[in-house]
């Protein structure tokens, strides 16, 4: 097991100098690059001026160099300054990522809660009338653009009924209230973003779940448990979804960079100040720092979770630990 | 052969009514300029935000424009879009997994670790990130979604030629002397292509649906031309007003969507050979 962490951790090192190089390239492939950005504004800027952001930012010396700068920095986690406000563009990164973790396990565990359950018992009952109600769920999941299902949400819960706030973490009160107060105000909040971002995952997640049962209901160690006359339930539960199981871990490991992506979205419509948000706002006032650091802090958020998800593989899966 | 497979296809009712609609939207795409009741650009202050009625079924904007005739013209937008940037995809996909799946060894390991990183970006991300730098529009988002979107099909291809090159035919062909160019195109791409089809057909569900969301952020085909996408922004900028501004444009995407997924569903049932001797 440990030289399967090792070799698996080993591995990430490669990929991450990957994710900067390709990082790296997007951005310097731009026409212009950084410096016209800052330049644009004012059209009085002389060619001495441009010279001298130049050299500010490296970018009079060869690509190669700058990118080994750049990595060297990076290391170090130097992410350079933000071109909006003068921040440094690691700390408005790291303010950031909690908000965006919390909403992504959190729909990460709703997922998992709904999901398996709906794909064991459609693989249970196969060809029932709950079985294809799921699968008809599944197909519009997939299908539904999730910011349309969202701005119908806010037009239902927000604005006709006002059940639900519509923007933002908390209340403007907030500071007034008590614990419990603040934190039923937090749910509130939650509840439209975390339930919108787990959506089209609940519909992924439950399909492959079902696959997953069927095939393991099938095998012959599922017939012995039978034959040696167990409760079906105990059939179900200790014997065949314990294996069905574990495939699972890892497709929930690769739904990662969707959670990540999609937070740019439910972020951007609901007002929520996360990382999702702060990458919209950076590429839409082309703030290359803050856009080099968010692309490769999400690239290696995913592999993290991939990690993460191979790890518990290997964890409940032996044949995995012991190959090669 | 195709005619095996219309055969396995049609049994599935869902995905020929999918197809159906995907045509009758090719068709409306197509003659947008018969079928629109009136111009998709035409501005009448007079009509701002007005709710749906007999002169304009689907209500207007908050520029008076008429929203079904945006709609007929929007549904080219998605079209495009799906069908370029799946292109794009496919072409590179499968490229770059016939080299992997092909050539193996070194080659194989360097290209599937390029998949690897690539698959590690967030692809909305990616997206945003190349948009931030070239100006926004429908041409730039079919190449960006082309660009990060080819990983799964060459996993797909290359998964698909490291079975193939061990078959007897492959070995006959190269007996023969057939070269490296001629194994790969006439030999073995062609019968590794059933899944590339299937692939295709969901890839372009998928690019439907990130366009729409690129253009309601902003980030996509441009007003004045319209696409559902950011049909769906005035939407939310109105969204305590004018409710059919977010309801329609948002049911056309998930019923085009919705058809592409369930012919890709149909296509995978008639193209699995192991569902084809199961039957008889």
């Amino acid at each position: 097991m440990l030289s399967y962490a090792l070799k698996r951790l080993l591995l990430m090192i490669p990929l991450t100098f990957g994710i900067t190089l390709i990082t790296f390239t997007v951005i310097h492939l731009a026409p212009g690059g950084p410096v016209e950005v800052e330049t644009e504004m004012s059209l009085k800027a002389s060619a001495q001026a441009r010279e001298n952001l130049k050299k500010l930012y490296g970018l009079d010396k060869p690509l190669h160099v700058q990118y080994f700068d750049w990595l060297k920095r990076f290391v170090k986690l130097d992410f350079g300054i933000s071109f909006v406000d003068g921040k440094k563009v690691f700390d408005k990164i790291k303010e950031r990522i909690p908000v965006t973790l919390t909403i992504n396990l959190l729909s990460l565990i709703l997922i998992m809660a709904i999901a398996i359950p709906i794909g064991v018992l459609s693989a249970t009952k196969q060809y029932s009338i709950f079985d294809k109600l799921t699968t008809v769920f599944v197909f519009l999941g997939f299908s539904t653009p999730t910011f349309w299902l969202a701005l119908i949400l806010m037009i239902i819960f927000g604005v006709s009924l006002g059940l639900l706030p519509i923007s933002g973490i908390q209340s403007i009160d907030v500071s007034g209230m008590g614990f419990i107060d603040r934190l039923a105000d937090w749910i509130k909040h939650l509840i439209l973003p975390v339930g919108l971002s787990a959506f089209g995952g609940i519909a992924g997640l439950s399909r492959y779940s079902r696959s997953s049962m069927l095939e393991v209901i099938r095998q012959d160690y599922v017939r012995t448990a039978r034959a040696k006359g167990l409760k079906e339930s105990d059939v179900i539960i200790r014997h065949a979804l314990r294996n069905a199981l574990m495939p699972v871990v890892t497709i929930l490991g690769l739904s990662v960079p969707g959670l990540i992506g999609g937070s740019v979205i439910f972020e951007t419509i609901f007002a929520i100040p996360g990382m999702g948000q702060l990458f919209y706002a950076s590429a839409m006032s082309r703030d290359y720092p803050t856009i080099m650091g968010i692309l490769v802090i999400g690239a290696v958020l995913t592999l993290i979770g991939n990690l993460i998800a191979d790890m518990s593989y290997a964890l409940v899966d032996p044949r995995i630990r012991v190959r090669k | 052969m195709f005619r095996i497979i219309w055969h396995r296809f049609k049994k599935n009712p869902l995905s020929v009514a999918g197809l159906a609609i995907i045509l009758s939207l090719a068709a409306i795409a197509l003659f947008a300029p018969v079928l629109s009741p009136h111009e998709p650009t035409k501005i009448d202050v007079y009509n701002v935000l007005s709710p749906p009625s007999s002169n304009h079924p689907f209500g207007t904007d908050e520029l008076g424009r008429d929203l079904l005739s945006r709609m007929i013209w929007g549904s080219r937008a998605s079209l495009k879009v799906g069908f370029i940037a799946v292109g794009i995809a496919i072409s590179i996909g499968t490229m770059l997994g016939a080299i992997a799946g092909y050539y193996g060894g070194k080659i194989d390991a360097l290209l599937m670790r390029f998949v690897d990183i690539m698959l590690a970006f967030p692809t909305f991300f990616l997206i945003l990130a190349v948009i931030a730098i070239v100006e926004p529009s429908i041409s730039t988002i079919m190449i960006i979604i082309g660009l990060t979107g080819w990983m799964d099909v060459s996993r797909l291809v290359r998964a698909e030629f490291l079975t193939l090159k061990e078959r007897d035919f492959i070995a006959a062909a190269q007996a023969l002397g057939a070269s490296d160019p001629r194994l790969i195109f006439r030999h073995i791409i062609p019968n590794a292509l059933s899944p590339v089809f299937v692939a295709a057909t969901f890839g372009i569900a998928g690019a439907i649906l990130t366009e729409s969301g690129l253009s309601f952020l902003g980030l996509g085909v441009q007003p004045p031309e319209p696409s559902w996408g950011n049909i769906l922004t005035s939407g939310k900028d109105n969204i305590t007003v004018a409710w059919w501004l977010s309801l329609f444009p948002g049911i056309a995407i998930l019923i085009t969507v919705l058809s592409y997924n369930l012919v890709g569903e149909g296509l995978r049932d008639a193209l699995d050979p192991r569902l084809w001797t199961s039957e008889k």
